[in-house]
């Protein structure tokens, strides 16, 4: 065992549900409360992010962690990383922590794809000369040489990704900290990001990896935590907690209305399991194809957006990983804000019977929204399937065929 | 087994990169309620401030249609008017010199101050994207938004040298003061900066208090008067606005106006209080920035 690169003791994050209003508050009202004498703070509501935390993670160890949207995932992160203080308890890193919580943090639109490397670089805790000196890596990376003059308002939204990644994956940190961002962008991109951090893993830096693509997270890391209303609900072996973790979390759901976000851009509205008719379907299945899903609202014009539907089977393999994708961004640029949309994803009959969990994701330049379980539901088996049918351990079920005859001995 | 692991370290091919071995513990702990800034750590990541004062001088000259011209356009519009308002028709003293030289010098410094202050109010809440998801010494973004101003304050001196060849103004010997007065100026700006972003984060009503607060500290300080005119005893008083120090001794400097006498040692102790006090305040209130922007 190698020595501990993160220490975390006793580690709790309170939030003050009435120091998030005080954005808002203005000085007369802070004037007015000192008067009386500071009566409010007994009505704030107080929310444990974390909660009394222990762990450690040895130097060189990719550790996973994984839990429900709101269980303290990115907040333990923020820690790690020292964006925000902890209420009480410590957290320790041996050498700097590189924070990959979001992609092209502080990019500049109206700046160059160059002076942005140099902008994101800095951010990211390089110094001018490691940025010089990795300059053509990342440009290679990125593959944007013929638009390094360009200003980044004028990249695509794909364009912007992989320049963000670019950068990112030549931060050089002791401990390496990433949170969900692998989730955007295309196929193609998302395994070289993978494979850059498992290069990570090889040079032997530390990585504690924030994810909903748990197979990501069994891929990458040998050791994961599953967090639950802050607290570790449990710690072992990813394949052991990531079982434990889908089978805990498929319940029928197959329709679902989600909170209203009136900040966001874009926000989600509602998920569904449907049939040809466009009624939630109750229940699908497997020898006839069904329908995922999902209205969301667009509030502003937006440059490019990206719509995603997982498909995760009970033992925990992501069987669909599809993808719309919008670069330019015309056609999603309606006239006429906020307008809302309907995107449908139809599967044709092939899966296995059995339980499975949707995720949905939306994202833009700006946010990514993310239901790793927006809807659970059983696809039924066929009536004339054996009983067994939804217990057997298989992915796909398609239409086969067999014929079984006695072989003549000489063939 | 011990053996076999040794050996495999000999092969030169194994291990893909050098490991990091940093052995400094860096700890996150709950806020205390006084410390003071590890300058150390400022200064490690210097390289991020001068990071963000580059962008933000070139977002500016980028984004505005007269680039640099802007930056004389502003002052020389007001001097104009100043000259006429103040110069011709209130016939204010001016120890002397031409009214334009005598509003122009003051222009420069308090153009500097005005803007580097706002810029400073908005720092952090201008990066908010890069607050919430990196971390960084917070102060750092106050200290980069007063330092693109030098650049303007340059220019406009080289303006102002054109101006006094016209009028025939010269320095005098005290000239070589000039980078004292111009670091007193920063030292104002970052100490009123330091306090205004500090209280943005907290109170949004900040962005509205700041225009009617350049407006007043404006005519309380001896831009397009001179300060000769408050006397008796005033001038302590008055010069507990920092920047009277700074314009009168700048003037002193470059213009050839009457050399300030003590009152600038009260301006000084106001300037070095602000941005001490600045600091502590900041230093309270940073640790939950993040969770408030």
């Amino acid at each position: 065992m190698s020595r501990a690169a993160i220490e975390v003791e006793d580690l709790s994050k309170r939030y003050r549900l009435g120091r998030k209003l005080r954005v808002h508050q203005t000085l007369q009202e802070t004037l007015a409360a000192k008067l009386r004498m500071q009566k409010q703070d007994a009505q704030n509501e107080v929310v444990w992010a974390l909660r009394d935390l222990d762990f450690t993670v040895g130097e060189g160890e990719a550790l996973g962690v994984i839990g429900h949207n709101g269980a303290g995932k990115t907040t333990l992160l923020k820690i790690l990383s020292r964006i925000t203080r902890p209420t009480s308890g410590v957290s320790r890193t041996r050498g700097r922590v590189g924070a990959l919580i979001d992609v092209g943090t502080g990019f500049h639109p109206e700046l160059t794809g160059r002076e942005n490397i140099f902008l994101n670089g800095a951010i990211l805790g390089m110094r001018r000369r490691d940025i010089r000196e990795r300059f053509d890596d990342i440009v290679d990376f990125s593959g944007l040489e013929q638009f390094l003059e360009t200003p980044i308002k004028r990249y695509s939204w794909g364009m912007y990704l992989r320049l963000a990644f670019g950068v990112a994956a030549h931060v050089e940190p002791e401990v390496v900290v990433v949170d969900e961002v692998l989730a955007v962008g295309d196929v193609r991109f998302r395994e070289k990001c993978l494979g850059k951090m498992s290069e990570f893993g090889r040079e032997g830096r530390t990585v504690v990896f924030v994810s909903h693509d748990l197979g990501s997270i069994n891929q990458l890391c040998s050791r994961t935590i599953w967090l639950d209303h802050g607290q570790i609900h449990a710690d072992g072996s990813s394949q052991d907690v990531i079982n434990r973790y889908v089978r805990s979390s498929v319940g029928q759901t197959t329709r679902r209305d989600f909170e209203a976000a009136p900040g966001k851009r874009v926000q989600l509205l509602s998920a569904a399991i449907v049939d040809e008719h466009g009624q939630v379907d109750d229940a699908p299945r497997r020898d006839e194809p069904f329908t995922i899903s999902m209205r969301f609202l667009v509030r502003e014009r937006i440059p490019g957006i990206d719509v995603t539907f997982t498909l995760q089977n009970q033992q925990g393999v992501q069987v669909l990983d599809e993808v719309w994708g919008l670069d330019t961004g015309d056609s999603l640029s309606p006239e006429h804000v906020p307008a809302e949309y309907e995107a449908r994803l139809t599967v044709p009959p092939l899966l296995a019977a059995g339980d499975y969990v949707v995720g949905v994701l939306i994202g833009t330049r700006y946010d990514v929204l993310v239901e790793e379980q927006a809807l659970g539901f059983r696809l039924w088996p066929h009536p004339e399937d054996q009983s067994k049918a939804l217990a057997r351990n298989r992915v796909l079920q398609p239409r086969v065929q067999w014929e079984v005859r006695a072989v003549e001995p000489n063939g | 087994m011990v053996i076999e692991t040794e050996t495999r370290k000999g092969e030169p091919e194994a291990p893909l990169a050098e490991p990091p071995r940093a052995d400094d513990w860096i700890e996150n702990r709950p806020p205390s309620r006084w410390g003071a800034f590890d300058l150390s750590e400022i200064w490690a990541y210097r390289d991020l401030g001068w990071t963000f004062a580059a962008r933000d001088l070139k977002i500016r000259y980028k984004q505005t249609f007269f680039g640099v011209a802007w930056v004389l356009l502003q002052p020389l519009v007001a001097v104009l008017i100043f000259t006429v308002v103040f110069g011709h028709l209130a016939r204010l003293p001016t120890e002397g010199l031409p009214y334009p030289v005598f509003s122009y010098s003051g222009m420069v410094i308090w153009l500097y101050f005005s803007s580097g202050i706002t810029a400073a109010a908005q720092s952090l809440v201008a990066n908010r994207d890069v607050v919430a998801k990196v971390y960084f010494p917070r102060v750092l973004a106050p200290i980069a938004a007063v330092l693109p101003g030098l650049v303007d304050l340059a220019i406009s001196l080289v303006v102002l040298a054109v101006f006094m060849g016209a009028y025939n103004v010269a320095p005098g010997p005290a000239l070589v003061l000039l980078p004292v007065w111009i670091l007193f100026a920063v030292v104002v700006t970052l100490g009123a900066g330091v306090w205004l972003a500090a209280l943005n984060v907290e109170y949004r009503d900040v962005k509205f208090v700041l225009g009617f607060l350049v407006q007043v500290w404006l005519f309380a300080s001896p831009v397009v008067y001179s300060s000769s005119l408050v006397k008796g005893g005033w001038q302590y008083l008055y010069a507990v606005n920092p920047l009277v120090g700074v314009l009168d001794g700048f003037r002193w400097s470059v213009v050839g106006a009457p050399r300030p006498g003590l009152d600038v040692l009260v301006s000084l102790a106001v300037a070095l209080a602000l941005l001490v006090s600045g600091t502590i305040y900041f230093r309270r209130v940073e640790s939950y920035f993040s969770d408030l922007i």
